[in-house]
């Protein structure tokens, strides 16, 4: 058993400090044991958002002397005997209280992003792909939204300013793991993620590789594959060239020829905010029991 | 999962600030460390390469029956100064245009200044925009690659393009370099410059925009299998990018220096066959 000093900080969007705190800290402890036991003796009113322990849930998102972690993955001996330990919330986003912060910022950018959209005519239960053309998509659909990434990135960490323009690098992923999907029949994402996402913000310092506790390769795999793919669009004029003779299908902003059908180029000018439900957008809940394609068992 | 609360809203938190902490960054580790080291070294390597393209001299060795080695930073030589033995692709341009090798230098360096692991590295190091993740950016304002001159780093695919060309000359230049006047042969010097050639082929094909050009473009890697094969290559290399592109930097000093001391004779270049 060692003692720790851990400075925590406390209060809320008035203000606060760091507060310093001695306490015990056994063999094989992570941070958010320490946290838990402030609370349970020292400190009983301090937030502290958590779930799973597990490294899974991405709940226990915080800086942990000034670097974005996990408070469940950071061992306590991973520091020097007696070592100060500061936890500080997410610096990004708006603190709700203590080491709880306002991620909706996520959420928003999520819901702005268009949905996975299949080819028409294919219904749920006839998608069938190889696993060698899903295989980059799924590397991203390990993400557990921590949102230590978004959190980490300059762009919006540095530059409050930035965030109306700015996605960040979860949506980034987001949008590589679409756009790479096999099954994804959009063809406006390239677009979309330098349009609505500001792909172009990012200077590729490779922070959000670095916290990524799932390890996910987010400007390698996503982030430069989505700008060389941008550049595909926009920027290389033998591409442009090659596809205003030979491809006009593949210029950005075509909408079909007379094989395909017309297809919304974009869900920005959607009469409602964020994707199109996964159900149909013609479809009102609680839907009426007539339409329903299963009974209840009956009694005996 | 957030709850809604009925409470009046005079009661609830100020929202929408982010937490006040007054240093600028809590680390406590050494993160100054990579930006320094990265500073020195590229700078060191930089000026190293002014120095020796506008000093002129001892760039081409020559030894017995026409064994002569050419440094990278001289080929193709294309000035009407340059030996006419060295001359890959003739002599033509006026004996003021510097440096000699005015065709491959400039996109060489284009081709490194818009890297995707150079622009990490000098982005971090020199304009300090971050200098380390969660040091805060050493600039009020910020776009990014969304405007000029940044914009024009989407461009790095042609100066790869270019540089595969350039590679082409280097691995001819090593190439020749085994032959004189009487046949077959080599030294010391052979070996380096055929190592150097190799991993600047190692370099310039981990490129990301090499990867993106071949496979990385697709949707469907099943209907490609080749392409696929040639792109997993690729991406285990890439994954040593960073590493290729310091090693490079190294080799091509190595290289240079080597052939700069053989030629000026500080000592000779032992020869294992012929």
């Amino acid at each position: 058993m060692a003692r720790h000093t851990f400075r925590v900080w406390r209060g809320d969007a008035n203000g606060g400090q760091l507060s310093d705190y001695e306490v015990e800290v056994n063999e094989g402890e992570v941070v958010l044991d320490v946290l838990h036991r402030l609370q349970a003796t020292q400190t009983p009113d301090l937030a502290v958002r958590w779930n799973c322990k597990a490294g899974k849930c991405g709940s226990c998102s915080m800086e942990i002397n000034g670097k974005p972690k996990l408070a469940c993955m950071t061992r306590m001996s991973t520091f020097a005997d007696g070592e100060t330990v500061t936890v500080t919330p997410l610096r990004t986003f708006p603190v709700i209280r203590d080491l709880v912060t306002d991620v909706s910022f996520n959420f928003q950018k999520l819901r702005e992003m268009p949905a996975f959209a299949p080819p028409p005519g294919l219904k749920p239960g006839e998608y069938r792909m190889q696993q060698v053309d899903v295989e980059r998509s799924q590397e991203f659909r390990k993400c557990i939204e921590c949102f230590l990434c978004q959190n980490v990135c300059h762009v919006i960490r540095d530059h409050e300013e930035n965030k109306p323009a700015f996605s960040g690098p979860r949506l980034f992923i987001r949008a590589a793991e679409l756009d790479m999907h096999p099954l994804d029949a959009r063809t406006d994402r390239k677009e979309f993620a330098k349009e609505e996402q500001g792909l172009g913000y990012c200077n590729i310092t490779k922070c959000c590789t670095e916290v990524c506790p799932e390890h996910i390769k987010i400007t390698d795999n996503a982030i430069i594959p989505m700008k060389e793919r941008v550049v595909d669009n926009r920027y290389d004029p033998l591409v442009w060239l090659g596809r205003k003779i030979f491809r006009r299908d593949q210029m950005p902003g075509y909408l079909g020829g007379p094989t395909q059908e017309r297809l919304p180029v974009s869900e920005i000018v959607a009469d409602r905010a964020g994707a199109n439900s996964p159900y149909g957008d013609d479809i009102t809940f609680p839907l009426p029991t007539e339409s329903l394609t299963y009974e209840h068992t009956k009694e005996d | 999962m957030t709850t809604t609360s009925a409470e009046p809203a005079a009661a609830r938190p100020a929202l929408g600030r982010r937490a006040a902490i007054s240093a600028k960054h809590l680390r406590t580790d050494r993160w100054w460390v990579e930006p320094v080291y990265t500073v020195v070294g590229l700078s060191a390597w930089l000026i190293w390469g002014l120095v020796h393209t506008l000093l002129i001299r001892d760039y081409y060795f020559i030894e017995g029956p026409g064994y002569h080695y050419l440094t990278p930073f001289f080929s193709p030589c294309v000035n009407v100064e340059c030996p006419p033995d060295s001359a890959l692709l003739g002599r033509w341009a006026p004996s003021w245009v510097l440096p000699y090798a005015i065709l491959s230098l400039p996109l060489l360096l284009l081709f490194r200044l818009t890297c995707y692991y150079y622009r990490r590295a000098y982005y971090r190091s020199y304009w300090l925009s971050p200098p380390a993740c969660a040091v805060p950016d050493g600039h009020a304002k910020y776009t990014g690659e969304t405007r000029f001159p940044l914009i024009m780093q989407n461009l790095h695919r042609y100066a790869f393009y270019a540089a595969v060309l350039v590679s082409i000359i280097n691995t001819i230049d090593a190439v020749r370099s085994f032959w004189g006047t009487e046949g077959f042969g080599f030294g010391l010097g052979n070996i380096l410059l055929v190592g150097n050639v190799v991993l600047l082929w190692a370099y310039t094909i981990s490129c990301h925009s090499c990867r993106h050009i071949v496979g990385g473009r697709l949707k469907h890697f099943s209907r490609h299998p080749v392409r696929y094969r040639a792109w997993t290559f690729i991406s285990r290399l890439n994954t040593r990018h960073k590493e290729l592109a310091w090693i490079t930097l190294g080799t091509l000093a190595l290289v240079d220096i080597y052939i700069l001391a053989i030629a000026a004779g500080w000592f000779s270049d032992p020869r294992f066959f012929n």
